[in-house]
């Protein structure tokens, strides 16, 4: 038996303790400089960066269950950035280029692995707004080109290429799209912000938003009231309900999606590929499974239940697309509840409440926002209330102008 | 398989029903203000619990109302939208009218 092996049996501090990512438990404080509600993903990652780049480590992030178990455990990782619109696409941009380097930033690994992300067109008009796209993510520095069937083949052998009767016409291939182990973020950027003095308090549940004269100024939680001198909201799929506490209301509907994984299969398949006439999107993960997701409920519920229909609806299409799958078994299904804008952008910056700033209305792309969403919701807490140039489209008062922001084309399914 | 019960057509398959937003008074396009009407559009009360909703019978074409539960997903009631609006709202005016017209 080695030496150390047996030091370390006999070591009368509980090693766990000592090794740990994360510090223990700790009593909350009475005040904060910043309180960030929601301890998943963006919630951690701003409190990272308010640490690592503007010296603010005077932050609670409160969390009502543990970290990175909400929609951070549950959207299907995919990373990319071949949105539509410029705002959008100079957004996802930066933070593909952020999460690319994030396992050196971390030293710990997120297992990212980038294998190309594939849409498939069926119809000469999704192949117009292809090209656009493809223009539109190649000028913002993307690596984004329109293939054709004879490429698309060569890349995914399995496909076919004439799913449900309508056939592969071109593809938008994404070079720069990924994916990543959506915990290992989370947890490498709690143990960074952790590490620099950042508070995370988890089974900690924000009851009540205090409001004074149009100003946060704490918080109630199920631990005692916190008062802070600012707040963030990064709850995604409850963002509604926790802006009615603190006074009030959002332009989001919120809806499950519905998301599941067959038994482990040899590599078969590297790119991620989607095709949004079958609403369906499907990619190989590092250990062999094949995950499914596509579009969101039809109707609004906060509520992860599974359904028949929309199983059986989505595995008839992924089947479509790779017809060898019929005689694979399905292992899990889960949900997330996504919150849902009307033009399909996220909703981040100023509130009607002074100090208090939101990271909301994430629908089903959040995941692969957390990195700049993160930087510059930090930079937005760090300079008092000034909005970045990147955030500044995504503001919520931009539907009060009609001034939206519309993504709409730019889903890897339909929603 | 979620079954609707349709005030005009008995239980349904819910995937026969098109979800229309929550039931809320819509102010007068013709007299109110661009954030009144962006209000009435865009922002929602988004509650987890019970709400009171527009559906549609998409076969038949038959708006009704329906009470549901946003978070055990249940459905409480329906009911004929005429239980709510009981006489026509009529919000075409004389300026409008004649704009439409010029």
């Amino acid at each position: 038996m080695p030496f150390s092996l047996l030091k370390y049996g006999l070591n009368n501090d509980y090693p766990f303790e000592r090794d740990a990512d994360l510090p223990a438990p700790s009593e909350l404080k009475s005040s904060y400089d910043v309180v960030i509600i929601g301890g998943g993903g963006h919630g951690v990652a701003t409190a990272y960066y308010l640490a690592k780049y503007h010296g603010i480590t005077n932050v609670a992030v409160l969390e009502k269950g543990y970290l990175g178990g909400g929609n951070t455990a549950r959207n299907t990782a995919v990373i990319r950035s071949n949105y539509l619109t410029s705002e959008g696409v100079k957004f996802y941009s930066e933070s593909v280029n952020m999460f690319k380097e994030l396992s050196n930033e971390f030293d710990f690994n997120i297992m990212y692995s980038e294998r190309g992300q594939l849409t498939l067109a069926h119809t000469d008009a999704t192949v117009r707004a292809f090209r656009q796209r493809a223009e539109v993510n190649k000028h913002f520095g993307g690596r984004t080109e329109l293939i054709g069937p004879q490429e698309i083949k060569e890349l995914v052998p399995t496909l076919n290429m004439n799913p449900a009767h309508m056939p592969v016409l071109a593809g938008l291939w994404h070079m720069d799209g990924a994916t990543a182990r959506h915990d290992a973020v989370a947890w490498g950027y709690a143990k960074g912000a952790t590490q620099r003095g950042v508070e995370l308090h988890q089974l900690t549940e924000v009851t009540d938003v205090i409001v004074e004269n149009g100003k946060v100024t704490g918080v109630k939680t199920n631990r005692g009231t916190v008062q802070c001198g600012c707040a963030i909201q990064a709850v995604a799929g409850h963002s509604s309900l926790m802006a009615a506490k603190a006074g009030f209301r959002m332009p989001i509907t919120t809806y499950p999606l519905q998301a599941m994984v067959t038994q482990p299969v040899k590599p078969f398949l590297d790119p991620l590929v989607s095709s949004s006439a079958l609403h369906c999107y499907v990619q190989q993960t590092g250990r062999g499974e094949i995950v499914f997701g596509g579009g969101s409920d039809p109707y609004p519920l906060y509520n992860t239940r599974s359904t028949m229909e929309l199983k059986e609806s989505l595995l008839a299409h992924a089947i479509e697309m790779f017809p060898f799958m019929a005689n694979l078994r399905l292992m899990r299904q889960w949900a997330g509840i996504t919150d849902m804008t009307s033009d399909y952008s996220p909703i981040m910056g100023l509130s009607p409440v002074e100090n208090y700033y939101l990271d909301a209305g994430w629908g089903t792309w959040g995941f692969k926002a957390t990195p700049i969403c993160g930087k510059t919701m930090a930079e937005l807490v760090a300079s008092g209330g000034k909005v970045p140039d990147l955030i500044a489209p995504f503001a919520m008062d931009r539907f009060d102008v009609f001034r939206q922001v519309n993504e709409m084309g730019a889903t890897a399914a339909s929603h | 398989m979620k079954i609707m019960p349709c005030p005009l057509n008995g239980p349904r398959n819910i995937s026969e029903f098109v979800h229309g937003g929550e039931v809320r008074d819509m102010p007068n396009p013709t007299t109110c203000t661009d954030r009144e009407w962006a209000e009435y559009v865009f922002y929602s009360d988004n509650q987890a619990g019970i709400v009171t909703e527009w559906w549609l019978h998409a076969a038949s074409g038959y708006w009704f109302i329906a009470e549901r539960h946003t978070v055990t997903d249940e459905i409480i009631r329906t009911y004929d939208p005429s239980e709510i609006f009981n006489q026509r709202v009529e919000f075409s005016d004389e300026t409008t009218a004649k704009e439409v017209g010029a």
